[in-house]
């Protein structure tokens, strides 16, 4: 397949755009700023001594460098974007007005309590749901995402050992198939981890699990559905066994959008558990906003809640800042500055309440069905890695390559020219050559079975053996072609600097090179 | 190569007298894909076999290297982590990972010889 170089390294309405310091014309400005009076420096030693270096555009050319880019970026806006693990779903409009609102968009922290009646309570109904929808006697609000949500769980756990002269407990069980979060929030805790096996079916092996169960543990971290796509039907006797340990049961929440409104996390037995708001709850995730990570706690764990706490005083609302103090006697501190992402609560409100009870338990539903609709359609040309149906998210393994030349990294290559954004690959770590699928309840099946013709011909493609050579080198239509992933990893270029034979003055000419380096950052990387 | 020892994380171990050189095996190397960081143990490090001794990390995923004995780490490679590339290359000669004074030389016996190890990896491939 030949496509035709223009002269303009455009291709058709898809343009080239150089660095904004490679299009820096001296002296050009986009506003005139007056002259700087003259004044006696006071900055002593402290004076910058070198030029800033600040590029030199006009409005337009600064305008369009920045629309340019914003259209590079392919997002849940542009298309669809199986990203296993991380719920890309559509971020509803009306949360974003209400978000607007400016009782809402415009206050400060540190506004009087009294003038911020409204947004205490709203902090207050998110609790409310999130506490109704688990069953869990209270929420930590502040976390600011899903592994500080993990965080806020684990130092629950360890105030709660500590207070109960429990403190010589120092290990964390973590399953095989976890996030890698779950280790590394019970490393910074302090806790030593070890990993518990998965069984042939991609669940936590039971046994196993309790042949490591003594007196040095202090908590068990299990997702649920796990990284898998896979409901742990075993909760409530690993709970069981992790209690009568003396151990406490984290659960992690990043995989609730298939339960939600479906089970009760208390009924599990479960301990802690964060809730990704902008997963579940719809609100806008990767670049789009900030997560919030919100965690529910059983009674036994209630009282280390870290500060600030919204409380009901009166006929209003109140707030516990200090740690140590009323409602917040054992709280264990602070984690985060104010009251958390408030502005997220304010759309994940904005989608409880539009959704009703009734439409959250139709959308865990529509999750898993459309999952499961995948792992059905794709089974013809694909081998899925565990038998039997699947939660919100199908995971196929590479056996349907053996004895071809394509891997699963030149199948997601694949994909990028057929305009998806490629499903998680190689992960989860236990499923060889993974592709981790989901489509999320707000894709239509029109946009499912799109992906499916095209996965399916991907599939047949790579088996005909005819087209080795095009899929090593996808893609072949995106802006850019196969990056070299190995040298960016091990020679990264993080930063832009002028190329010293430029005698440090732009020409404000770029060669044209596709590869979007140049040779002075090189050699600074070198 | 009777001197060389398997483990069943992939890990190899070679014996001049006292002292093991380390490494992972061909077939990790392979499975791992192109390496792009390595972490190496300093000299001194006490080490239990089976225990963590070094870091690898692949543009798929990142690992541990586990020691195949207990003893005392006498030296990392200090070339590896400037050049991880080099066990992809060579990853049972020059992309060794460390080498140990071994604590308890019995611990050998524990671990596969290569014709053990070949039978290993073919299972492990089916």
């Amino acid at each position: 397949m030949s496509i035709p170089t223009t002269a303009s390294g455009n291709r058709g309405l898809q343009l080239e755009q150089k660095l904004i310091f490679e299009q820096d014309t001296a002296g050009m400005t986009a506003v005139d700023l007056p002259t700087v009076p003259k004044v006696t420096s006071r900055l002593g030693d402290m004076e910058n001594k070198q030029a800033v270096g600040l590029p030199g555009l006009s409005e337009p050319d600064v305008v369009r460098h920045y629309t340019r880019l914003s259209q590079k970026n392919y997002s849940i806006d542009s298309g669809f974007y199986p990203l296993g693990s991380c719920t890309m779903k559509h971020n509803p409009r009306l949360n974003e007005k209400m978000a607007r609102l400016p009782g809402f968009a415009d206050i400060h922290p540190f506004q009087p309590l009294s003038t911020v009646q409204g947004a205490l309570e709203l902090i207050d109904t998110c609790a409310h749901w999130l506490k109704t929808l688990t069953g869990m006697s209270a929420v930590a609000m502040s976390p600011a995402a899903g592994a500080h949500g993990e965080l806020c769980g684990l130092m629950c756990i360890k105030s709660a050992h500590e207070a109960n002269g429990q403190g010589h407990r120092k290990i964390v069980l973590v399953p095989e198939s976890a996030h890698g979060t779950n280790p590394a929030t019970a490393a910074l805790c302090g806790y030593a981890v070890e990993a518990i096996p998965a069984n042939a079916e991609g669940r936590v092996d039971v046994a196993a699990l309790k042949q490591h169960l003594r007196p040095e543990i202090a908590a068990v971290m299990i997702t649920n559905p796990n990284t898998c796509g896979l409901f742990e039907r075993d909760c409530i006797a690993i709970a069981e066994a992790v209690h009568a340990a003396g151990a406490y049961f984290y659960m992690d929440g990043a995989n609730y959008n298939a339960i939600v409104a479906r089970l009760r996390i208390a009924d599990l037995g479960v301990d802690a558990m964060h809730i990704n708001l902008h997963k579940t709850f719809s609100t806008p995730h990767g670049g789009g906003g900030p997560g919030a990570g919100p965690t529910v706690l059983s009674e036994k764990l209630a009282p280390f809640a870290p500060v600030p706490m919204v409380i009901k005083a009166g006929k209003g609302f109140d707030a516990e800042e200090i740690a140590g103090h009323g409602a917040a006697k054992q709280s264990y501190g602070r984690m985060k500055g104010y009251h958390g992402q408030f502005g997220v609560f304010v759309r994940a409100v904005s989608y409880m309440m539009a959704m009703g009870v009734d439409g959250l338990r139709q959308a865990s539903g529509d999750a898993v069905l459309n999952a499961n609709y995948l792992l059905a359609r794709l089974s013809e040309e694909m081998t899925p890695a565990f038998e039997g149906p699947c939660m919100h998210e199908a995971v196929f393994d590479d056996r349907f390559l053996r004895g071809t030349n394509v891997t699963t990294l030149d199948i997601a290559k694949a994909l990028i020219d057929e305009g998806v954004h490629p499903p998680t690959m190689y992960f989860p770590l236990v499923v060889h050559g993974a592709l981790l699928m989901e489509p999320t309840e707000t894709e239509s099946k029109a946009t499912l079975d799109q992906f499916i013709v095209s996965m399916l011909h991907l599939a047949r493609k790579a088996k005909s053996g005819t087209a080795d050579a095009e899929f090593k080198a996808a893609p072949l239509l995106a802006p850019r072609r196969r990056l070299d992933e190995t040298k960016a990893a091990r020679k990264p270029i993080l930063r832009w600097l002028p190329d010293p034979a430029d005698n440090g003055q732009s020409n404000g000419q770029s060669s044209g090179q596709s590869n979007g380096q140049n040779k002075g950052a090189q050699q600074a990387a070198e | 190569m009777s001197d060389m020892r398997f483990t069943k994380d992939h890990e190899w171990i070679k014996i001049e007298g006292k002292i093991g050189t380390v490494g992972i095996t061909q077939f990790a190397q392979g499975q791992l894909g192109d390496i792009v960081f390595v972490e190496v143990p300093a000299a001194g490090k006490q080490v239990k076999a089976g225990g963590e001794a070094a870091v690898v990390e692949s543009v798929k995923a990142a690992s541990e290297v586990y020691s195949p004995v207990s003893g005392t780490v006498k030296e990392g490679n200090a070339g590896l982590p400037d050049a991880p590339e080099t066990v992809n290359s060579d990853p049972e000669g020059a992309g060794w990972f460390f080498k140990i004074e071994l604590a308890d030389p019995k611990e050998l016996d524990q671990l596969m010889d290569k014709a053990a190890y070949e039978k290993f990896v073919a299972e492990q491939n089916h």
